[in-house]
């Protein structure tokens, strides 16, 4: 094993400067690119946003037309077939990605920039104020999510993928915030930010110069992480009707399928197009954040390079 | 004992806090949703309990910390309300009927899920680099992806509808009466086994990934090589060296997981119908049962935060740095 | 196979990390041996490969292997033992020090329940009694207090952790102990008396030493032979008084010696060896050593010097013969 040489640098304000260099944004960017599992994730996941976007264009039909013959199985006119309201699957996973990717990308940014709020002023400034945040961002941690959304969202009748978006964003924000705190704290430490401080650099510039740019890829990973614990959490709600039910989502689609006897009925190719839209995406956002991972925690790859060894 | 102290004053705080989130909601929501309920259950109730339903969710002059101040003393008192859904029935009876019930099928799910999932993870970790540790990988992807809801359609149609193995649903046959007989233990174990697959099939990929990564940490460190030195065993090596210490921050990630976990299962009672606290408080919400829905809320929060303190109160018997702090 | 009477028998050993494409040689044509009850001391810096030797010996190169040569313990080919032979020569025969001693100990187990379960694992059917007067005797040897038998390692300090390792490693009476930097992570006042102990428990339990440092002064003091490593190679293997006596030495080993302070002596010049040593996927060619050498001339980089005998040194230099020439020049 070999272990790592630690260098000595002189402290002199350049050298340091010169070894946080290496890890700027630019670099980090292309080393989550360069991971094949994160490139895999993105590919997949941009395959659906072109989707939603392309709707109108590659969808077949309307997806509310209900002028079909209800619970035809696929076929080359239906290629997933109809639901009991005679509309056509494919038309609505097409129109459903919209909602679906809407409300978890942007549930996923709302929860990600409290999350860097929080965990940035009570990991860089330190104290009282870290103590309370910290405390509280515990406490919303092991409160259970789903219950608490379920009630706000009963409370709040007049839901739609707006309301959804904010309930989910308001209560998802705790582990990031966690995970960001302990960063900027460990980085609020380090030697270049202390020099930063000596020359007389106001925190803002700091913040922005030093803390941020090195919290990129825990950035990353955790906004997906929200995506997906919100595209998840969306369709949950929708699944149980706590939606507006005449949207066209994924999880209304399991709704309507649930409600409509899909399963007695054996029409399988109304509510598996759906799950497995949601799960897709979950998946490929899901490998991004293991991409980003393995890049940040470098052991977890490290048993492909031991096994080149071992062939060798 | 100083930690222990610690982590039971944290239970007090995130307790205080779930209950006061759980006095504030419906005070809070735009819409006045508490009049509406009011408004739709008059006539039907008598003119107490609308009394009391009213000053429940702050359909009242009094200041705010006055009605906290009795919330917080009904509380204690163990009183919940009146569920208008089972009019007259105490809030506290409807829970104690499906407290049981979640608290078997979550609780055996998340127990076994634990135990077979760390194992696993344990396991594959120590064999890696072979064809297992390539797969593992984007097979736990892929199915922490899953939505719980959506497996438990699909088993329950492929298990359920077209295999017909399994009841379609509910915790044991309508046609028993609950005894300790085999028969009914049978019954109740054929309608538990899809929905405990669900949670098991969703959530066992995540304790597996998190031991696996954190196991890989630890098998490179330095004491494990000094203990392969000395010529310990490896099952020694694997159990007492790296699965001891990998444990130790699976443990602290516990409290988020139990979240999801506890999440899936209400998720999967209510494919299901199985009468535990999920489904119940799916069914609350339907017929805007708000008394019964508050105290379901508090009751799954209170559960969730009690397990965190008990695994808390394990970590702390499990690693000696905290122990003696 | 032929009875060497050495306990320890390094012959051209080779370890290479790398694959197919990049070889990185850790260790070149490494040659070393200890005699029975001997303190050699291997010094190097950082990255020389002696870390890797001793991981070599124990056969826990993780990701390594050996391309070429052999290590013999006790006239045993190390790396012929089958599994159960393998965990039984590991400390019964040879055991080490790390050079992490910090974290060299389980965070969840007592300093007793180290020394018990090595104990065990090479003998089951020791009695409680027995290990507990053992743990004793081994706490007692490295001046531990006995109540610190139920302690876990947060408990102790770097240098009692350090002297735990110690106990550990002499536990079971091995005939060669390695100790890699031992003591490197310690300070000052800790260091000496560690090194001290170390010293008189050998004495008494008359193990072989086979020392790892960067620090030549370190080995000056309690070593009795001493091998000079740069970049995978053993560049000078000498006895100890040599080095003290000024006699010819390899140009690097005088690089080391001049870049000695000397606290007791006024107005000698400290240098430092100019440059940096090579990394082991890029290795110049010939004499590893000779962008940095002030006498390399076009022969050093042609082929690698092999170690000769001079004046009761070995020396790997092409330039040998002239060498002192060369120095008395300067």
């Amino acid at each position: 094993m070999i272990r790592p040489v630690r260098e000595k640098f002189p402290l002199s304000l350049r050298s340091l400067r010169k070894v946080d260099e290496v890890k700027r944004p630019s670099s980090i960017w292309s080393r989550m690119l360069g991971n094949t599992k994160f490139r895999w994730g993105l590919t997949i996941f941009m395959l659906f946003v072109l989707m939603a976007i392309l709707a109108p264009v590659i969808s077949p039909y309307s997806p509310t037309l209900t002028s079909f013959t209800p619970l035809d199985p696929p076929s080359l006119k239906h290629l997933l077939g109809t639901t009991a309201n005679g509309q056509d699957v494919l038309s609505q996973v097409i129109w459903g990605t919209r909602i679906s990717l809407g409300v978890g990308v942007g549930a996923g940014a709302l929860s990600i920039v409290i999350s860097i709020a929080i965990g940035l002023l009570a990991g860089y400034k330190g104290g009282l104020a870290d103590k309370i945040l910290t405390t509280v961002t515990n406490i919303v941690l092991v409160i259970p999510g789903l219950p608490l959304i379920i009630v706000v969202a009963a409370y709040v009748r007049a839901t739609g993928p707006l309301t959804i978006a904010l309930v989910i964003g308001l209560t998802g924000w705790a582990w990031g915030a966690r995970v960001l705190r302990s960063q900027s704290l460990s980085l609020a430490s380090r030697d270049y930010v202390t020099a930063a401080k000596l020359q007389g650099n106001s925190d803002a510039y700091i913040i922005r110069q030093e803390i941020l740019p090195n919290m990129i890829s825990l950035i990353v990973a955790n906004f997906v992480y929200s995506v997906l614990s919100a595209i998840l959490a969306e369709a949950a709600l929708e699944f149980l009707g706590f939606g507006n039910v005449s949207d066209v989502s994924w999880g209304t689609m399991l709704y309507w399928a649930n409600n409509g006897q899909a399963l007695l009925s054996g029409a399988w190719w109304w509510f598996v197009p759906p799950g497995l839209a949601i799960a897709m995406v979950g998946a490929s956002l899901a490998l991004m954040n293991y991409g980003v991972d393995e890049i940040a925690n470098p052991k977890l790859s490290v048993h492909r390079k031991r096994r080149a060894n071992k062939r060798s | 004992m100083k930690f222990v102290a610690q982590r039971f004053l944290f239970l007090l705080l995130s307790v205080w806090a779930a209950i006061t989130i759980n006095f504030f909601l419906p005070r809070m929501m735009p819409g006045n949703p508490a009049e509406v309920m009011l408004a739709r259950y008059q006539g039907k109730l008598n003119p107490q309990a609308l009394h009391a339903l009213a000053l429940q969710f702050g359909i009242s002059h009094q200041p705010l910390w006055v009605q906290y101040w009795s919330y917080l003393i009904s509380l204690l008192h163990g009183n919940l309300g009146v569920s208008v859904s089972y009019y007259p029935t105490p809030v506290t009876t409807v829970i104690a009927q499906s407290l049981p019930w979640t608290l078997a099928l979550a609780g055996t799910a998340t127990v076994i899920s634990v135990v077979a999932g760390t194992w696993l993870g344990v396991i594959s970790a120590w064999h890696r680099g072979t064809i297992v540790d390539d797969i593992l990988p984007i097979a736990t992807t892929v199915s922490s992806a899953i939505p719980y809801f959506w497996m438990a359609l699909l088993l329950l149609y492929l298990f359920g509808f077209l295999l017909g193995w399994f009841p379609l649903g509910h915790a044991y046959s309508t046609i028993m009466v609950p005894s300790w007989s085999a028969g009914f233990v049978g019954n109740l174990l054929a309608h538990a086994i899809l929905p405990l697959s669900t949670i098991l099939i969703s959530s066992l990929g995540g304790w597996l990934m998190s031991m696996r990564n954190n196991m890989l940490h630890i098998l490179d460190d330095d004491f494990m090589t000094f203990g392969e030195a000395r010529g310990l065993s490896s099952r020694r090596l694997v159990y007492i060296y790296a699965a001891r210490n990998a444990i130790l921050p699976n443990l602290t990630g516990f409290s988020m997981a139990l979240g999801f976990v506890v999440s899936g299962a209400l998720l999967t009672e209510i494919v299901f119908s199985y009468p535990g606290l999920g489904y119940q408080l799916f069914t609350a919400v339907e017929n805007e049962d708000y008394p019964l829905m508050q105290g379901l809320f508090l009751i799954i929060a209170l559960a969730v935060l009690l397990a965190n303190f008990i695994t808390e109160l394990i970590y702390a018997r499990l690693d000696p740095r905290v122990r003696e702090e | 196979m032929i009875e060497s009477g050495h306990v320890l028998n390094v012959s051209h050993l080779t370890v290479d990390y790398g694959n197919e494409n990049t070889p990185a040689l850790a260790l070149r044509d490494v040659s070393l041996s200890v005699d029975p009850g001997e303190f050699v001391g291997l010094v190097g810096e950082s990255g020389s490969g002696k870390s890797t030797l001793a991981y070599a010996i124990l056969r826990l190169l993780h990701g390594g292997r050996v391309v070429e040569g052999s290590i013999e313990v006790s006239g045993q080919n190390v790396y012929e033992l089958d599994s159960n032979h393998l965990r039984k020569f590991r400390w019964e025969t040879v055991s080490m020090v790390f050079q992490g001693a910090m974290n060299s100990l389980n965070p969840v187990l007592t300093v007793e329940q180290h020394i018990f379960e090595t104990i065990r694992a090479h003998d089951e059917s020791v009695t409680l009694t027995a290990l507990r007067s053992r743990t004793d005797e081994l706490l007692d040897m490295v001046e531990i207090d006995k109540r610190r038998a139920q302690h876990y390692p947060h408990q102790l300090s770097g240098g009692m952790k350090q002297r735990v390792v110690i106990a550990l490693a002499i536990a079971l009476n091995p005939k060669l102990v390695i100790m890699d930097e031992p003591t490197t992570a310690l300070d000052v006042v800790v260091q000496r008396a560690i090194l001290d102990r170390i010293g008189e428990i050998q004495k008494r339990q008359r193990f072989a030493v086979l020392f790892i440092t960067h620090d030549l002064s370190l080995v000056e003091q309690i070593a009795q032979t001493v091998s000079i490593m740069y970049a995978g190679k053993i560049v000078e293997t000498t006895p100890v008084e040599q080095l003290l006596t000024g006699t010819l030495h390899h140009p690097y080993t005088r690089g080391l010696l001049n870049a000695i302070p000397e606290l007791l002596e006024d107005n000698v010049a400290i240098s430092s060896i100019p440059g940096h040593p090579p990394e082991i996927t890029r290795l110049p060619s010939g004499c590893a050593f000779h962008p940095r050498c002030l006498y390399a001339k076009d022969e050093c980089r042609m082929s690698p010097p092999i170690l000769k005998l001079y004046a009761g040194s070995w020396i790997a230099c092409e330039r040998l013969p002239e060498l002192e020439e060369l120095y008395s020049d300067q």
